[in-house]
C-alpha cells in the first residue's frame, strides 16, 4: 500500500493549522481578557421606566423617538394595557451619578420629558427603577459548572467509546470553536444575551457531532488499513468524510442563513454565532481534533477491540 | 438479497406517523385573544354578562363571542387592541371586586383537548404572560431577627441569673438592657458579647439606671437585606414551579423588590392567589396559667374536635427563617408525623427554651400579609384607588413538648391529611420576610407575536431550502430524507405540545430551526455511505443494507455524545439554558428514529422488493481515488 489513498493531503497542512489555530486562540483569550464581551441587557443591570398614556400609545413611535434621543438600545413593551408602556434600557456606565438608583430616576424624567415634547397626549411618569440582570452570577456559575461537567462526560465517553487520545482532541476541538466563536463576539463587540448562549450550547453539540463522525472513521480505517502509516490512515478518514462534512455544513449554514434574513432582528445575534460556530467546528473536526490524534502518536494498538477471538474487526455491528 | 422490514417494524412507522400528526395538529388553531372576568368572592351570572355586554356597546367595541361557564365569562376578541380597549372599558363599568384578566383561548375542538392534545406553551418573549412586582419588607426582616435576639438575650441573663430592670426594643434595630448596677451590666455583657458579634455594644446612664445598648450594624443589616432577598427569591421560585410554569423569571429589582413573570400562564388569577399566600412563621410558648394579660395574646385554635381559644406567649422562640427543610413523614409506627429541621442557631434557640418547658405547649403561628384595594377620595376630590396592607396572623399548630427539642423534631398526633396541610403551611412561611405584590399585569402579546411570526417564516424557507438541496443532491433518496425531516418536525412539535408540554422560548425555536440543518446529518452519511459502497462495487441491495449499517455507529457515537450534554446541561442549566437543552434532547431522539428507521421504511418499500433492481437514484458517485483497494 504504497500509493495513497487520497486526494487531499490535509495533514500535509497540519503544522501551519495547528500554528494559526493557536494565533487565533490566543486572538480571541487576548481580545476577551482585554475587553470582555458586550453583555445585553439580559445579563447586565439596567433601567426599567414605566410610562402610562392618556391615550393609547404607539410603541414603534415611542420606539423611534427614544433612537433619536440617543437611547439606541431602549426596550419598549406595553404594559399590562394599551395606555402603559415599560423601557428597558441599559445603565450608562459612564453617568456621573452616586447610585444605580439615582441614574435610574434621573433617565426617567429625561425619558419622559422627552416624548412629552414631541406627543400630544399626556404621559405620566410611573416610576423608574433599577433592575438587576436577568441571569446574574447564578447562572454564570452553573453555566460553568456544567461546562466542565459536560465537558468531563464527554472525555469520559469517548474514552470508553474510542480511546483517551480521542477524549483529548474532541475536547480540544470543543474548547477551540467556543473559545474563537467568543473572541469574535468580544472582537466585534457584537451583543451578547441569552440566545446567543443558547447558540454556543448549540454549538458544543454541532462541533462535537462533527468530530465523532471524524474520530469515528478515523477508528474504522485503523482497525481495517494494518500497513497504513496513522497519518495515512487519518488522512484517508478525512477524505472519506469529506463529502459529508460539506454537505451537513452546507445545509446547516442554509438554515442559519435564512434565520439571519428572514427570522428577525432577536434571532439575529443566534444566527451570527452559530454561523461561525460551524464554520469553525468544520476547520476544527478536519485539523484540530485530528492534528491532536496525531500530536499524541495514536496507533493501530490503540484501537483494537480488546477481545474478539482475533477475529479481523472490519465490519461494526 | 432483499431489503425487507418486518411488518411491525412498519406499523410502529406508520403509529409514531399517526400520532404526531394528531398531537401536533392543535397548533395549527390560532388562539383568541380573550378576557376572563371574574369576581373575588361570587360566582357570576348572567346580568353581569349584560353588564358587560352593555359596557362594550357603549365602547363600541365587540366581542365575538361570550361566554358565562363555570370560572368566569370569557370573552373572545379578534385583536390585541380590540381586547385592551374592551378591558379598559369592561373594568370602567365594574366595581373593583371584579378580576378583569388578559388571556388566551383555545380554539381547538373538544375531542382533541380530550385526547389529551393540546397546543404548545410559549414563552413570556413569544406569547407574554403575567407580570409580578412584589415588595419585600425588609424592615420586618430586620426587626424578626432583633426580636429573636431580644429573646436569647432574655433567656441568656435568666441562665446567668443576672438580674435586669427591663429589655426594651427602641426600633427595629435596636434594643435596650437596663441594669441596676454597673457590675451585673459589665458582666451581661462580657458575656452577651460572644453571642452576638452581629451586635453594637455601648454602655450609657440615665440616672442611676445602668443601660446597655444593643444595636445592629449597617453591615448587618445590608446582609439581613441581601440574604432575605435572595430566601425569598428563592422561595417564590420553588412557589412558582409548584404553578408548572417552565420558564419562569424571578429577579431582583432595587433593593427590595423582585419581579416575577410567568409566561404561558393561562389562569393569571390563580398564580395571584398562590403567590399571594405570602407568609412568615414564629414559634411560640403557650402562655403560663396567671401570666400578666400584656404578655400574651388569644388566638382562635381550630383542631378537628372544635374551636377553642389559646393564649399564646409574646416571646418569639424562633422564626420562620431558622427552619431549613419540613416534610410529611410517618414514624416506626406508620403514623403521620411533619418533620421539621432548623439549622445550628434555630437549634441552640429551641433547645434552651424547650429543655425548661417540658410539657407545655409550643404553638406555631402563620403570618401571611394580604393586601385590599379601597377606593379612597384625594385632596382633589377624586377617587383612586388605595392599597392597604393589612397582617392575618393564625395559630396553625399547638402541640405538647414531650423532650426537649434540638435541630430535627417532628409534631405528632396528626392525620394524614394534616401532617400535609401542616406541612404545607410551615413550609410556606419559611420566608425570611413577607412580600406583597405592588403591581400586577399581564404583558400583551404583540411583541411576541411579532417574534414567533418570523420565527416560524425562518423555519419555513430553511426547510425549503434544505428540501430542494436534498432532493437535487439524492434524488429518490432525498425525497426519502426529506418526508424523514418533516416528520422530525411534526414529530418534536407534537411532543413538545402534548407528551412534555414544556414552554417554547425564542432559543427553543432556533434550536428546532437548527435540528431541521443537522438532522439531514444521520440521512447525508447514511446516503454518503451507500454511495461509496455501490462505487466499491456492491450491488444496490447489499449497498443500501452495508449503507445503513456501517453509518449507524457513527450516528450513535454522534447522537449520544451530544445527547449526554444535553442531559447534563439540563440538570445543571435554568431557565433559558434548560428549555434550550429539552429541545435538543426531543430533536436528537426523533431525528435519529426518523432519519434511520423513518427513511428506511421508505427506501424498503421502494427498492427492497425489487430482485432485479441495478441501480440507485441517489445522485452523482464520488469519483474513486486514485490507487488502493479503495
Amino acid at each position: 500500500m504504497a500509493a495513497p489513498q487520497f486526494k487531499v493531503n490535509f495533514m500535509g497542512y497540519r503544522k501551519p493549522a495547528a500554528i494559526m489555530s493557536i494565533i487565533i486562540v490566543l486572538i480571541s483569550l487576548g481580545s476577551l481578557a482585554a475587553s470582555g464581551l458586550e453583555f445585553g441587557l439580559d445579563f447586565t443591570s439596567g433601567t426599567s421606566v414605566r410610562l402610562s398614556f392618556a391615550e393609547s400609545a404607539q410603541l414603534d413611535e415611542v420606539g423611534a423617538q427614544l433612537e433619536e434621543a440617543g437611547y439606541e438600545d431602549a426596550v419598549v413593551v406595553n404594559f399590562g394595557s394599551d395606555r402603559e408602556i415599560r423601557v428597558l434600557l441599559p445603565l450608562d456606565p459612564n453617568a456621573e451619578v452616586a447610585t444605580e438608583a439615582e441614574q435610574a430616576a434621573l433617565t426617567g424624567e429625561a425619558i419622559a420629558a422627552y416624548l412629552q415634547e414631541r406627543s400630544d397626549t399626556e404621559i405620566t411618569l410611573q416610576g423608574s427603577d433599577y433592575v438587576s440582570a436577568k441571569v446574574g452570577e447564578e447562572l454564570a456559575e452553573q453555566g460553568g459548572l456544567g461546562m466542565l461537567v459536560a465537558l468531563g462526560i464527554i472525555m469520559v465517553y469517548i474514552a470508553v467509546r474510542f480511546q483517551f487520545k480521542f477524549s483529548v482532541g474532541a475536547v480540544t476541538a470543543l474548547a477551540h470553536d467556543l473559545i474563537i466563536t467568543l473572541g469574535i463576539f468580544s472582537l466585534s463587540g457584537m451583543e451578547f444575551n441569552l440566545n446567543t448562549l443558547a447558540a454556543l450550547l448549540a454549538i458544543i453539540g454541532y462541533s462535537l457531532n462533527d468530530t465523532i463522525v471524524v474520530s469515528d472513521r478515523i477508528r474504522e480505517n485503523f482497525r481495517m488499513l494494518r500497513k497504513t502509516e496513522p497519518i495515512d490512515t487519518v488522512n484517508i478518514s478525512l477524505n472519506q468524510t469529506l463529502g459529508r462534512t460539506l454537505i451537513t455544513s452546507f445545509t446547516t449554514l442554509l438554515v442559519l442563513f435564512s434565520i439571519l434574513l428572514i427570522g428577525g432582528e432577536s434571532t439575529q445575534g443566534f444566527a451570527i454565532a452559530l454561523i461561525i460556530g460551524v464554520i469553525v467546528g468544520t476547520y476544527s473536526s478536519i485539523y484540530v481534533a485530528s492534528n491532536v490524534i496525531i500530536l499524541m502518536n495514536v496507533t493501530r494498538e490503540d484501537l483494537l477491540i480488546p477481545v474478539k477471538e482475533g477475529a479481523e474487526a472490519d465490519s461494526v455491528p | 438479497m432483499l431489503n425487507r422490514y418486518p411488518a411491525w417494524k412498519n406499523i410502529l412507522v406508520l403509529l409514531a406517523v399517526a400520532l404526531g400528526i394528531l398531537y401536533s395538529v392543535p397548533n395549527l388553531y390560532p388562539d383568541d385573544e380573550a378576557l376572563q372576568v371574574t369576581h373575588e368572592s361570587r360566582e357570576l351570572v348572567q346580568p353581569d354578562l349584560d353588564n358587560i355586554t352593555t359596557a362594550l356597546e357603549a365602547a363600541q367595541s365587540r366581542a365575538l363571542s361570550s361566554e358565562l361557564n363555570d370560572s368566569g365569562i370569557l370573552l373572545r376578541f379578534d385583536t390585541v387592541e380590540e381586547q385592551l380597549r374592551a378591558k379598559t372599558a369592561i373594568e370602567e363599568a365594574l366595581t373593583d371586586d371584579f378580576i378583569v384578566a388578559l388571556n388566551l383561548a383555545p380554539t381547538t375542538p373538544g375531542w382533541m383537548q380530550a385526547i389529551g392534545a393540546g397546543k404548545m406553551n410559549l414563552g413570556l418573549d413569544l406569547q407574554g404572560g403575567v407580570h409580578f412586582l412584589m415588595e419585600v419588607d425588609i424592615e420586618a426582616a430586620v426587626t424578626g431577627r432583633m426580636e429573636d435576639n431580644l429573646s436569647n438575650v432574655r433567656s441568656i441573663l435568666r441562665e446567668l441569673r443576672i438580674r435586669t430592670r427591663g429589655l426594651n426594643m427602641i426600633d427595629y434595630s435596636h434594643i435596650e438592657v437596663r441594669f441596676a448596677s454597673a457590675n451585673d451590666r459589665s458582666r451581661a455583657r462580657s458575656e452577651l458579647i460572644d453571642n452576638f458579634p452581629d451586635l453594637q455594644f455601648q454602655n450609657r446612664e440615665a440616672g442611676d439606671v445602668f443601660i446597655l445598648d444593643l444595636r445592629m450594624t449597617e453591615d448587618t443589616q445590608l446582609q439581613i437585606q441581601r440574604d432575605t432577598l435572595q430566601a425569598n427569591r428563592t422561595t417564590l421560585l420553588n412557589r412558582v414551579d409548584a404553578l408548572g410554569v417552565a420558564e419562569p423569571t424571578v429577579q431582583q429589582q432595587g433593593s427590595n423588590r423582585i419581579v416575577v413573570e410567568l409566561p404561558g400562564v393561562q389562569d393569571p388569577a390563580q398564580a395571584i392567589r398562590i403567590l399571594q399566600r405570602i407568609a412568615t412563621l414564629e414559634f411560640h410558648l403557650e402562655a403560663a396559667l396567671g401570666a400578666p394579660r400584656s404578655s400574651f395574646e388569644t388566638y382562635d385554635y381550630v383542631a378537628p374536635e372544635g374551636v377553642f381559644p389559646v393564649n399564646v406567649d409574646n416571646d418569639v422562640i424562633l422564626q420562620g427563617d431558622r427552619i431549613s427543610n419540613v416534610r410529611p413523614s410517618l414514624d416506626q409506627n406508620g403514623l403521620p408525623q411533619v418533620q421539621i429541621s432548623l439549622d445550628a442557631q434555630g437549634g441552640n434557640q429551641i433547645n434552651r427554651v424547650t429543655r425548661d418547658n417540658v410539657g407545655r405547649m409550643m404553638d406555631i403561628l402563620l403570618i401571611e400579609t394580604r393586601s385590599r384595594t379601597n377606593l379612597v377620595i384625594d385632596e382633589n376630590g377624586q377617587e383612586v384607588e388605595d392599597v392597604e396592607f393589612y397582617e392575618d396572623r393564625r395559630l396553625i399548630s399547638h402541640a405538647r413538648i414531650n423532650s426537649a427539642l434540638g435541630r430535627q423534631f417532628v409534631i405528632t398526633g396528626l392525620t394524614q391529611r394534616e401532617a400535609m396541610d401542616l406541612s404545607l403551611l410551615i413550609s410556606s412561611g419559611s420566608l425570611a420576610a413577607p412580600m406583597t405584590i405592588v403591581e400586577q399585569s399581564v404583558i400583551g402579546p404583540t411583541m411576541g407575536r411579532e417574534n414567533l411570526e418570523q420565527g416560524i417564516r425562518g423555519v419555513q424557507i430553511a426547510a425549503i431550502l434544505v428540501v430542494v438541496f436534498m432532493l437535487f443532491y439524492y434524488r429518490v433518496f432525498g425525497l426519502a430524507a426529506n418526508v424523514a425531516l418533516i416528520m422530525n418536525i411534526v414529530l418534536i412539535f407534537a411532543v413538545l405540545s402534548s407528551v412534555l408540554p414544556a414552554t417554547l422560548t425564542l432559543p427553543g425555536i432556533v434550536g428546532i430551526v437548527l435540528t431541521v440543518g443537522m438532522a439531514v446529518d444521520a440521512n447525508v452519511l447514511i446516503f454518503t455511505r451507500i454511495k461509496e459502497e455501490l462505487r466499491n462495487g456492491l450491488p444496490p441491495q447489499q449497498a443500501i443494507s452495508a449503507g445503513y449499517d456501517r453509518a449507524f455507529t457513527t450516528i450513535l457515537d454522534a447522537n449520544l455524545t451530544t445527547f449526554l450534554v444535553a442531559v447534563v446541561l439540563f440538570t445543571i442549566g435554568t431557565g433559558p439554558v434548560k428549555g434550550f437543552s429539552v429541545t435538543l434532547m426531543i430533536g436528537i431522539i426523533t431525528s435519529m428514529f426518523t432519519a434511520i428507521v423513518g427513511t428506511r421504511a421508505l427506501v424498503n418499500l421502494i427498492y427492497g422488493g425489487r430482485r432485479d433492481l441495478r441501480s440507485l437514484s441517489i445522485g452523482i458517485l464520488p469519483i474513486k481515488p486514485a490507487g488502493g483497494k479503495g
